[in-house]
C-alpha cells in the first residue's frame, strides 16, 4: 500500500487465487475506435495494470455512459455495463452501494460526465461511494462528430459553433475538488507509467476517486495536448505533483504568493525552502484547488499527478454500518412481526 | 340523564379544519378506534399541497373523511352525514358536499368577524337561516378546551392546540368509539412530554364528557361491528401496504431490496416507510434526482438486488430512458408510479389515472413492460408482490400503477402470514450455458418464459457485458444486423405477451349470468364501481362487473369477456386511455365515462351512469 491513499479501497474485494495477466482482461470483441485514438493507449494501460491489483476478474465491473470512451467496457473481459448518456455514476452507485465486494470503475468522457451527467458526477463525489471514475477528457464531442464540449476552450470553432464557442469551460479538477471529492488526479494518455501509478492509487483509495485523463481525439480535436507531449515543450509546461516533494520542475517552482495565493516563479529565483511541498492529505482543499487553477487561463503551467487524497468514510461503508446497527439492536427482520406490528384486532 | 341510542348501519364523517388544526391526526385516531371496534371502514384524506397556507383561508382547508359500517364497504363514501367544521373556511369549503339533513358540528369560537371575512361571509352562517337544511350543532370547541385545561401549566395558545382532541372525544362519544387506544396513543406519542400527553388526554376526555352531559346532543349512535372473514386485521393505507409488499417481495424472493428514490408527492411515504426497515437488509438511497434514483436501482439489480424506484408521474417521465435501458438489458426492476393529477406539476396531492399510456408507451423504441395496478389500498400489498414476481421471473422492469387515492386512503386489511405468500425466488446463473460448455451466452433464453439468465458480478466464468446498444441474440454482443434487431424486438415483445398465460383470467362478477351490460375498471376505481354496481342490483337492475389488475399484458380472456356483453362501460379518471387501447385491440365499442377532477368517482354518480347505459339498451 502506498503512503498517499488509505489503501482500503479494495479491502472487501476477493483476491484472485491465480496470477492473471493482461490477456486475461482482453475480451474477444474487436476494438473499434478510430485508428490513432488516445483511447487505445488508455485501454492498453488499464488492461496491463489491473492484473497488478491481484483481484478476481469476476469481481471487477466497468460501467460507462455514452460517448467514444464509453465503449470501453466491451473490451474488458470483466463484468461490464454500457449504459446511457451521463448516467454511469448513478448506475455504478447502486451497484457499489449494494455490493461492497466489487471493484467498480466508471468510464466516462467530458461530455458524458460534465454536461448531461454533471449532476450525477458531483453527487457521486460528495457521497464518496467506492468508485473509480476515469474521465477521458478530449475537449470535444467525438461520437456525434465534432461539436464543442464543456471542456473546450472559449472560442472553439466547431460544427455547432462556426463563429466560436461562447461558454467558459469547466476545469474538471477544480470542479471535483469543489464537489468535495476525496481523491482527485490528472494524468495523460501518452504516459503509460504515470497512468499506471495514478490508476493504482485510485483503485486502492476507499471512496470515489476521480482521474482526469487527457486524451487525444485525432479526428476532431487533434493535438489538444501536444504541448504536454512534445519533448521540446513538455518539461517547461508540466508540473509533476508528488506527495511529500517540492512542487517544481527543472525550470520553475510553486510558492506562496504575497497575496495569499500561490504563484509559479522561475526556479532560479526561489530558495528550496520557499517551494511548496505537495501534501495530498491536507484536509483543507483550498491549496489543491489553487493548484488546479495554475493552468488558467493559458495552458502555461499544467500540474499532473494526484491533487488530493484524503481519508473519509465511504457511503457504502456507512450504509452497511446502519444496517448492521439496526440488525444488532433488533435482530434480523421478521416479516410476520412487521405485518402484525401496531394496532391489530381479531375477527372470528 | 339517559340519552337515546340510535342504531345505524353506516356513517360518513368528515373532519375539516385549517392545515394547522390537526385534522389528519384526528381522523387517523378516529379510524383506529373504529377499526378496533370492528366496523368495516374506508378513509379519504384530502389536504392542500401547500404545507401551511395562510390560516383560516379556503386553500388552507384540510379534511379527512371516514366511512364506517356494520357491513363490508367499498369506498370512503360519497357525501358526509356529519361535518366537523373547525372554522368558517372549513364550513364553506365542504358545505357543497353535504346532503340535506346532515349534521354540522361547528367550532363557534372561530366564527369571528375576521375569520368570516377571510372567506367572504358577510355575517355568521351559524346565526342566520342559511344553514336551515342541515342540523347545526354550535359548540365552542376552543374555549371549552381551554377551560378544561385550566389546571395545566400551559399557555392559552398551547391549550387551544388540543381542540382537535376535544372534538375527537366528542365524536367518540357520539359514535360509541372505544377510548383506550387513543389514550395509549397519546401517552406514547408524547412520552417525552408527559404534561402535553396529559393535557391532550384531558381535552379528549372533556370532549367525551361534554357529549354525555350537554343538551346539544340528545342522541348518540351505534354502528355494530361488521361481519368480515375471520383473521387478524389492521388498518392500512395504500402507501404503507405497498411498502410492506416490497418488504415481503424481498423476503419471498430472497433478494436484498435496494430502493433508489427521490422525494415526490404522493410517493414519498413509501421511501420513508422502507427507510425504517434496515433490519431486513433493505438499502434505501435518496438520490440526487429521479434519474439517479432509477439508475441506482438498475445498477443494484445488475448486482443481484431487487431494484426498486418509487415516484409519481413527473418522475416517471424523467426515468423513461433508464426504464428503456432496463427493458433492453432485461434486468428485474420495479417502477412504482403513485399517479397524481397532471400534466406537469398538475395537482400534486390529487388523484388521477392519467399515466397509463405513459407507463405502457412512454419510452423510445418498442419497449414493452408489464403493468400492474392495485384496486384498493390493501391490494397495494399483493400488487407489489405480484410486480416483483413478474420482474424477477421474466427479468423485466415492471410498472406498478398506484395513485394518490389509494396511497393515502386506508381500509382494514386481513394480515396474511408470511407462509401464505407465494415463493417468488429465482436462480442466478452459475455455470456457462453455451453448447461448448465453456462460453456464457447472456441472452440465451429460457424456452418457456423467454427470460435470459441473470448472471451477477462475482460469478467466475460468466463475465459478460450488457448495454443499451442492440445485442446479438444469444451472445449479447453489439449487433447492427437488421434481421437480428427485428428478431430481438419481437423476442422482447413475445416475452412480455407470454406473461398473459401466467396471470389469472379476467374474472367477471355477474351473479345471475344474464346481465347485458358490463362495467369494466382498472386501478383505484374498483371501490366506487363495485359500490355503484351494488346499488343497481339492490334496485333490481342487472349489471356485470370486471376489474383489470394486469394492464399489460391483459388477461388472455379479456377480448372474450368484452364481446360477451351488449355494452361495455369503462369509467376512468382520465380521458379514456384504457378505452383507447381496448377499442384498438379488440374492436369493441367501449362506452367511456370520464371525469378528471383530481377526486375519486362517487358511487351514486357511477350508479346513475350505469343505469343510463342499461336504460339505453
Amino acid at each position: 500500500m502506498s503512503e498517499i491513499q488509505n489503501g482500503r479501497g479494495l479491502s472487501l474485494v476477493p483476491k484472485s487465487d491465480v496470477k492473471l495477466g493482461m490477456k486475461d482482461f482482453k475480451s474477444d470483441q474487436e476494438v473499434r475506435w478510430c485508428p490513432g485514438c488516445g483511447d487505445y493507449a488508455i485501454l492498453a494501460a488499464v488492461q496491463s495494470f489491473v492484473p497488478e491489483l491481484g483481484l478476481r476478474r469476476e469481481n471487477m465491473v466497468f460501467v460507462s455512459g455514452i460517448g467514444c470512451s464509453s465503449r470501453f467496457p466491451y473490451y474488458m473481459d470483466t463484468y461490464g455495463f454500457h449504459s446511457i448518456h451521463g448516467r454511469a455514476p448513478a448506475i455504478a452507485t447502486g451497484l457499489a452501494a449494494s455490493r461492497p465486494d466489487l471493484s467498480v470503475w466508471v468510464i466516462t468522457g467530458d461530455g458524458d460526465s460534465l454536461s448531461i451527467g454533471g449532476n450525477h458526477l458531483i453527487h457521486a463525489l460528495r457521497r464518496n461511494i467506492n468508485l473509480n471514475i476515469l474521465l477521458f477528457n478530449n475537449r470535444i464531442y467525438g461520437l456525434t462528430k465534432g461539436q464543442y464540449s464543456p471542456t473546450s476552450e472559449v472560442g472553439k470553432i466547431t460544427k455547432s459553433t462556426p463563429m466560436g464557442s461562447l461558454d467558459k469551460p469547466f476545469n474538471p479538477i477544480s470542479l471535483a475538488i469543489g464537489a468535495e471529492a476525496s481523491f482527485v488526479a490528472r494524468t495523460i494518455d501518452s504516459d503509460r507509467k504515470h497512468l499506471h501509478s495514478v490508476l493504482r492509487e485510485a483503485a486502492e483509495h476507499k471512496g470515489t476517486s476521480l482521474v482526469e485523463i487527457y486524451q487525444n481525439c485525432n479526428i476532431f480535436n487533434d493535438g489538444a495536448f501536444d504541448q504536454l507531449k512534445d519533448p521540446g515543450q513538455r518539461d517547461a509546461i508540466t508540473l509533476r505533483l508528488e506527495h511529500g516533494q517540492p512542487i517544481a520542475s527543472a525550470t520553475k517552482a510553486v510558492r506562496r504568493g504575497a497575496d495569499g495565493g500561490i504563484e509559479v516563479v522561475p526556479r532560479s529565483e526561489v530558495s528550496e525552502e520557499e517551494i511548496l511541498v505537495h501534501d495530498v492529505r491536507r484536509p483543507d482543499p483550498s491549496l489543491a484547488f489553487a493548484l488546479s487553477r495554475l493552468d488558467e487561463p493559458a495552458f502555461e503551467h499544467v500540474p499532473i499527478g494526484i491533487f488530493r487524497s484524503v481519508d473519509r468514510p465511504s457511503y457504502e461503508e456507512l450504509m452497511t454500518e446502519q444496517l448492521d446497527e439496526a440488525i444488532g439492536k433488533g435482530g434480523p427482520g421478521d416479516l410476520d412481526d412487521l405485518l402484525l406490528a401496531g394496532d391489530t384486532w381479531r375477527i372470528g | 340523564m339517559t340519552k337515546q341510542v340510535q342504531q345505524l348501519d353506516r356513517v360518513i364523517i368528515r373532519f375539516a379544519g385549517d392545515s394547522g388544526d390537526g385534522m389528519q391526526l384526528t381522523g387517523d385516531r378516529f379510524t383506529s378506534g373504529t377499526a378496533e371496534f370492528g366496523n368495516d371502514l374506508s378513509t379519504l384524506p384530502n389536504f392542500p399541497a401547500e404545507i401551511r397556507a395562510p390560516a383560516g383561508t379556503l386553500p388552507g382547508v384540510s379534511s379527512f373523511q371516514l366511512h364506517f359500517a356494520d357491513h363490508d364497504i367499498l369506498t370512503p363514501g360519497d357525501a358526509p352525514n356529519v361535518l366537523v367544521a373547525m372554522n368558517p373556511a372549513a364550513l364553506k369549503a365542504n358545505l357543497g358536499d353535504l346532503p340535506r339533513g346532515a349534521d354540522i358540528i361547528a367550532n363557534t369560537d372561530e366564527f369571528t368577524k375576521r375569520n368570516l371575512q377571510k372567506v367572504g361571509y358577510d355575517g355568521s352562517p351559524l346565526e342566520d337561516d342559511s344553514l336551515s337544511e342541515w342540523r347545526v350543532h354550535p359548540v365552542p370547541l376552543t374555549s371549552l378546551t381551554v377551560k378544561a385545561l385550566e389546571g395545566f401549566d400551559l399557555s392559552k395558545k398551547d391549550a387551544e392546540r388540543s381542540k382537535n382532541m376535544f372534538a375527537l372525544g366528542l365524536l367518540s362519544w357520539l359514535y360509541h368509539r372505544p377510548t383506550e387506544t387513543t389514550i395509549k396513543f397519546l401517552e406514547t406519542k408524547f412520552a417525552k412530554r408527559p404534561d402535553i400527553a396529559k393535557a391532550n388526554i384531558a381535552a379528549f376526555q372533556a370532549g367525551w364528557n361534554y357529549g354525555e352531559t350537554t343538551e346539544s346532543f340528545s342522541v348518540s349512535y351505534e354502528v355494530k361491528p361488521a361481519q368480515l372473514p375471520p383473521g387478524v386485521y389492521r388498518n392500512i393505507s395504500g402507501n404503507q401496504a405497498l411498502a410492506y409488499g416490497l418488504v415481503a417481495a424481498s423476503v419471498k424472493s430472497k433478494l436484498p431490496l435496494f430502493l433508489g428514490s427521490y422525494p415526490i408527492t404522493p410517493a414519498s411515504d413509501i421511501l420513508h416507510e422502507l427507510s425504517k426497515h434496515k433490519r431486513f437488509g433493505i438499502r434505501t438511497f435518496q438520490a440526487e434526482d429521479e434519474i439517479a434514483g432509477v439508475g441506482a436501482a438498475l445498477g443494484a439489480s445488475f448486482g443481484g438486488a431487487l431494484g426498486v424506484t418509487t415516484t409519481s408521474g413527473p418522475g416517471v417521465a424523467l426515468k423513461a430512458e433508464t426504464v428503456g435501458l432496463a427493458v433492453t438489458t432485461e434486468l428485474p426492476l420495479i417502477v412504482v408510479d403513485v399517479q397524481r393529477a397532471g400534466p406537469s406539476t398538475g395537482m400534486p396531492t390529487k388523484t388521477e389515472q392519467t399515466d397509463l399510456l405513459m407507463a405502457l408507451y412512454g419510452r423510445n423504441g418498442e419497449s414493452p413492460l408489464p403493468v400492474v395496478a392495485p384496486a384498493t389500498p390493501s391490494d397495494c400489498f399483493d400488487a407489489a408482490v405480484e410486480a416483483a414476481r413478474l420482474a424477477v421471473k421474466y427479468r423485466t422492469p415492471v410498472m406498478l400503477l398506484s395513485d394518490g387515492y389509494l396511497a393515502n386512503g386506508s381500509e382494514p386489511w386481513r394480515v396474511p402470514s408470511s407462509a401464505e405468500l407465494p415463493d417468488i425466488s429465482t436462480e442466478f446463473a452459475t455455470a456457462p450455458n453455451g453448447e461448448d460448455g465453456t462460453t456464457f451466452l447472456p441472452f440465451k433464453r429460457d424456452p418457456e418464459t423467454l427470460a435470459r439468465p441473470w448472471a451477477i458480478p462475482g460469478t467466475a466464468g460468466l463475465e459478460h457485458r450488457i448495454g443499451g446498444i442492440e445485442k446479438a441474440d444469444g451472445t449479447g454482443n453489439i449487433s447492427y444486423d437488421p434481421n437480428n434487431h427485428d428478431k430481438m424486438v419481437r423476442l422482447r415483445q413475445a416475452k412480455i405477451e407470454g406473461i398473459a398465460h401466467d396471470i389469472p383470467a379476467l374474472d367477471v362478477d355477474d351473479p345471475d349470468g344474464d346481465a347485458r351490460v358490463l362495467v369494466l375498471g382498472w386501478g383505484s376505481t374498483y371501490g366506487p364501481i363495485a359500490a355503484a354496481v351494488r346499488r343497481i342490483r339492490r334496485a333490481g337492475g342487472k349489471v356485470a362487473q370486471a376489474h383489470l389488475r394486469h394492464l399489460n399484458p391483459l388477461p388472455a380472456n379479456t377480448g372474450e369477456v368484452l364481446r360477451a356483453y351488449d355494452k361495455v362501460l369503462l369509467p376512468e379518471i382520465n380521458l379514456g386511455q384504457l378505452a383507447l387501447l381496448l377499442r384498438a385491440r379488440f374492436l369493441v365499442d367501449i362506452i367511456s365515462y370520464n371525469r378528471v377532477r383530481g377526486l375519486p368517482f362517487k358511487a351514486e354518480e357511477l350508479a346513475g351512469v350505469i343505469q343510463d347505459v342499461i336504460d339505453s339498451e
